[in-house]
C-alpha cells in the first residue's frame, strides 16, 4: 500500500446522486455540520492532526463541508518526536493537497524552553508532555476552538464528554461542571483566553471510521497494513524497535508481520500480528476481533482505571 | 443500515445501566478486554456475580457512589440496525442531564422497578419524554424476577401507566416486563413469562420506524456557514452551507430568505462541492442561489409557500438548567435556535408545571434548576420558528447566560 495520499484531495463523483439515506450518511451530515458551526462559531479554529486514521477522517470531514473552499482552518500538529515516519510523511503530504496550513509544534522545544523533565526508564513516554506543548500552541496561536478526532467509544471518560467540550483558561475539563448541550444547538460561547475541544467524530465507531475510509476511498499511512518489521517483546505487546525506546534484558527482538490499529507515539502504540494488507481485510480482522482499540494497542491507558479521565481534567485532549 | 438514538430513564436503581449492559452482552456488543475490566472492578467491589452496570459508570465518582451523574454514550449494532443508547442519570438533581439525553433521542425507555410501580420519577421522566416530543417510548417494568413473575403485578402496573400517560403527549407507547439482570425480554423471549405474547425489547428497537417521525413537509433550511472560495475560477462563487432541519429543497424551487422576506430560486444543490438534484431533511449540503442576495450565518432559507412564522414574541415550555441563578421576569440571556442568536428579555412566567402531578401552578416568580414552566419572551431580532410538536428541529431553542456563557435554559416554543 502506498502512501500517496492524493485520493484524499478529490472527492469523488459517486457522492452525486447517493440518496439512500444510511448510518454512515447520517453521521456524515451530523459530522460535517459540526465542522460548520465551528466555522460558523469561533473566530480562530484550528484541526488537530494527529497522523491517525481518525484525524484523516477529521481533514475529509472537513473538504466536504467547505467544498469547494479550502478547509478554512490550519492542521496543527504536535509532534512529540517519537511518531512514526510515514505518519509525518502523510502529514506534509496530506497538507500540501488539501491546501491547507499546517503548523508543527515540537514537545521537544517545550521541554527544552521549561526545563521540563521527561520521564525516564524503560516505559518513559511523552504522552503527558504534550499537553503542554499543545496548552503553549493554543495561546501563541489564540485558538479559541480545537477539533479532535475522539471518539466516545473508545474510551469510558470520552463517552461522557460533550460535542462542543469546554476548557477554562488552563485548558482543563471538568466533568462535573459540563454544559447541558441539547439537541444540535452548540453552544460555543466563551471568555478570552478559554476554549472549546470540539469532536466532530464522537458518535462514530472504530469501524465507521474503516467503513468510511473505504467508502471515500481514502489511502492511509502503510504503517495501518500488514508489513514486516523488527519489534520489541515487552510483556506480551508488540512495539516499533527505534532508539526513542529505552530497553533492557527481559526485552526480546522480533521480526513479525504486524499492522498498527492506532497510530500514537512508536512508545505507547503496540502493533498486532496481522496478514492484512487491505482495507477490507483490515475490516475483516477488526469485526471479528474480540478486543477493543485501546485495550490492545494503548499501553497509557491500562494503568489505572480512571487514567484517561485524570489526563482529560488537566488538559489532554 | 440506519441509526437509532434511544435514552434509558427510571430512577436511581431502577436497572438503566445493567439493562444497557444486558442489551449490550446479548447481542454480544461487549469486547473481552472491556468483559475482563468489568470482571476484575466487580471482584475488588465484591458484587458476587458479574455487574453489567459497570460497562457504562464511567466517571470516578459515578463508580465510588454507585450512580450515573452523567449522560453516557454507547453504541452498539444488530443486522438490522446501529444503536446509540443514551444512558441519563435518574436523580432528580440531574434532571438537565436527562434533558440533554432526551433531546435528539428518536425513543425513550423508561424503567419501572415492578415492586414498586408507578413512582415520581416515572410520571417526572414521562413528562420530559413527553415535552421533549420524543416520538416511541418503551416502558420497560423490570426486575419482574422480584414479583414472582407475575402477570397480575404486571397487568396492574401497565394500567395505571396508561392512566398517566392519557395526559400526556406520547404517540407510540410499548410496554413490556423484563428482568435486566436475567435477561427476560430483552434480546429473547422469556420462559419464565410465558404469559406475555408481546415483542421483546429489542424487537420493538430494531423495528419502530424513525422515518416517519421526520417533519417532510415544512422545508427549513438555517444558513451556518457562507462559502466563498474567492478564487479565480470561483470568483463569484457563494454556497449557504447548512443543515436541511425538516422538509426538502430542490433545484428550481422558489424559496424565501427569513427574517428579511427577500425571494430567489435555488440554482443549485451541491454535497462535497458535487452537483445534487435534492436534499431532504438532516442532510448537510450548500445552497447557491439565482439572485444575488445579502445572505449570512443566522438567516433561514425556507420554501416560499409554507413559512414558519416570523416574530419577536415567543412563547415556550423551559426546562431551568442553572444551579447559581434563577430565571425572573426582566433577566436578558441570548436565545439561540437555529444558527441564529438574538439577546431576549424574559416578560412574564405563565405557570409553572408541577412536574410529578403536572399541575399548572400559578404566579410563580422565578424558576430554579429543573423546573418546567411557560414563559412568555421577547427577542431583540425577530425568529422564524415553528411550534415544537410540530418540528422539533425548529422548534427548539436554548437559552444562554450572557455573562457565564453557559447553557441555562432549553425552550419548546408552543
Ligand atoms: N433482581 C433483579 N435485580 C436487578 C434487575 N435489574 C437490575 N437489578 C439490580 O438493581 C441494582 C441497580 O441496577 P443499576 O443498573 O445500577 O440501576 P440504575 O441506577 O438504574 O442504573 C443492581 O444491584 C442490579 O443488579 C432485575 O431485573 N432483577
Ligand atoms: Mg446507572
Amino acid at each position: 500500500m502506498s502512501i500517496s495520499v492524493k485520493e484524499v484531495s478529490e472527492i469523488s463523483d459517486q457522492d452525486a446522486g447517493r440518496r439512500t439515506p444510511d448510518y454512515l450518511d447520517q453521521l456524515e451530515a451530523e459530522a460535517i455540520y459540526i465542522m460548520r458551526e465551528v466555522a460558523g462559531q469561533f473566530e480562530r479554529p484550528a484541526l488537530l492532526f494527529s497522523g491517525g486514521k481518525d484525524s484523516i477522517t477529521l481533514v475529509r470531514l472537513a473538504q466536504k463541508a467547505f467544498a469547494p473552499g479550502k478547509i478554512p482552518f490550519p492542521l496543527v500538529h504536535v509532534d512529540t518526536g517519537h511518531n512514526f515516519i510515514e505518519a509525518i510523511n502523510y502529514r506534509d503530504e496530506l497538507a500540501q493537497l488539501t491546501g491547507a496550513k499546517l503548523i508543527v509544534r515540537y514537545v521537544e522545544d517545550t521541554i527544552k524552553a521549561k526545563g521540563l523533565k521527561e520521564q525516564t526508564g524503560k516505559n518513559a513516554s511523552r504522552n503527558w508532555l504534550q499537553t503542554f506543548t499543545l496548552l503553549d500552541t493554543i495561546e501563541e496561536f489564540e485558538f479559541d476552538a480545537c477539533i479532535g478526532g475522539a471518539r466516545r467509544d473508545e474510551e469510558k471518560a470520552r463517552a461522557k464528554e460533550r460535542i462542543f467540550s469546554f476548557r477554562d483558561e488552563f485548558g482543563q475539563w471538568d466533568p462535573k461542571r459540563q454544559r447541558p448541550e441539547l439537541w444540535n444547538l452548540f453552544n460555543g460561547r466563551i471568555h478570552k483566553g478559554e476554549n472549546v475541544r470540539v469532536f466532530p467524530i464522537s458518535n462514530w465507531t472504530e469501524l465507521d471510521v474503516w467503513a468510511y475510509l473505504k467508502r471515500e476511498k481514502i489511502a492511509l499511512p502503510s504503517i495501518y497494513f500488514a508489513h514486516e518489521r523488527e519489534l520489541i517483546l515487552r510483556d506480551g505487546h508488540l512495539l516499533a524497535n527505534t532508539p526513542v525506546i529505552e530497553k533492557d534484558e527481559n526485552d526480546q527482538i522480533v521480526t513479525r508481520q504486524v499492522r498498527f490499529r492506532t497510530v500514537g507515539d512508536m512508545t505507547c502504540t503496540a502493533a498486532v500480528e496481522s496478514s492484512a494488507a487491505t482495507l477490507d481485510e483490515v475490516i475483516a480482522e477488526i469485526t471479528v476481533s474480540r478486543i477493543s482499540e485501546r485495550g490492545e494497542t494503548r499501553i497509557d491507558d491500562q494503568q489505572t482505571e480512571a487514567a484517561m479521565e485524570d489526563r482529560k481534567k488537566g488538559g489532554y485532549f | 443500515m440506519d441509526l437509532l438514538r434511544f435514552i434509558t430513564a427510571g430512577s436511581v436503581d431502577d436497572g438503566k445501566s445493567t439493562l444497557i449492559g444486558r442489551l449490550l452482552y446479548d447481542t454480544k456488543n461487549i469486547l473481552a478486554d472491556q468483559m475482563e475490566a468489568i470482571e476484575r472492578a466487580s471482584k475488588s467491589r465484591n458484587v458476587g456475580e458479574i455487574d453489567l452496570a459497570l460497562l457504562t459508570d464511567g466517571l470516578r465518582s459515578e463508580r465510588e457512589q454507585g450512580i450515573t451523574i452523567d449522560v453516557a454514550y454507547k453504541y452498539f449494532q444488530t443486522p438490522k440496525r446501529k444503536f446509540i443508547s443514551i444512558d441519563a442519570p435518574g436523580h432528580i438533581q440531574y434532571t438537565r442531564n436527562m434533558v440533554t439525553g432526551a433531546s435528539n433521542a428518536d425513543l425513550a425507555i423508561i424503567l419501572v422497578d415492578a415492586r414498586h410501580g408507578v413512582v415520581e420519577q416515572t410520571r417526572r421522566h414521562s413528562l420530559i419524554a413527553s415535552m421533549l416530543g420524543i416520538p416511541h417510548v418503551i416502558v420497560a417494568i423490570n426486575k419482574m424476577d422480584l414479583v414472582g413473575n407475575s402477570e397480575d403485578a404486571f397487568l396492574e402496573i401497565a394500567k395505571s401507566y396508561q392512566e398517566l400517560a392519557s395526559k400526556l403527549l406520547i404517540k407510540d407507547l410499548t410496554i413490556i416486563p423484563v428482568s435486566a439482570l436475567n435477561g427476560d425480554n430483552i434480546v429473547d423471549r422469556s420462559v419464565n413469562m410465558p404469559w406475555y405474547t408481546g415483542e421483546t425489547l429489542l424487537s420493538v428497537l430494531e423495528n419502530v420506524n424513525v422515518l416517519k417521525d421526520q417533519n417532510l413537509e415544512d422545508s427549513r433550511f438555517s444558513v451556518q456557514y457562507v462559502i466563498r472560495p474567492q478564487t479565480e475560477e470561483l470568483h463569484d462563487y457563494r454556497g449557504y452551507a447548512g443543515r436541511v432541519q425538516s422538509g426538502t429543497f430542490k433545484k428550481g424551487d422558489l424559496i424565501k430568505v427569513l427574517p428579511s422576506e427577500q425571494e430567489s430560486k435555488i440554482a443549485k444543490i451541491e454535497f462535497g462541492g458535487n452537483e445534487i438534484e435534492e436534499a431532504s431533511v438532516l442532510e448537510s449540503v450548500t445552497i447557491l442561489l439565482e439572485d444575488d442576495i445579502d445572505i449570512s450565518r443566522g438567516d433561514m432559507i425556507v420554501s416560499l409557500n409554507n413559512s414558519p412564522i416570523v416574530s419577536q414574541d415567543i412563547e415556550a415550555l423551559v426546562c431551568w438548567m442553572d444551579d447559581k441563578k434563577q430565571l425572573k421576569p426582566g433577566n436578558k440571556y441570548v436565545l439561540q435556535h437555529g444558527t441564529a442568536r438574538s439577546r431576549c428579555s424574559i416578560r412574564d412566567i405563565e405557570y409553572q408545571i408541577d412536574i410529578n402531578s403536572y399541575e399548572k401552578l400559578d404566579e410563580v416568580e422565578s424558576l430554579k434548576l429543573n423546573d418546567v414552566a411557560r414563559i412568555v419572551l421577547r427577542t431583540a431580532q425577530p425568529i422564524a420558528y415553528d411550534a415544537y410538536q410540530r418540528n422539533r428541529s425548529n422548534g427548539a431553542a436554548i437559552l444562554i447566560d450572557e455573562t457565564s456563557n453557559v447553557t441555562v435554559g432549553a425552550c419548546m416554543i408552543e
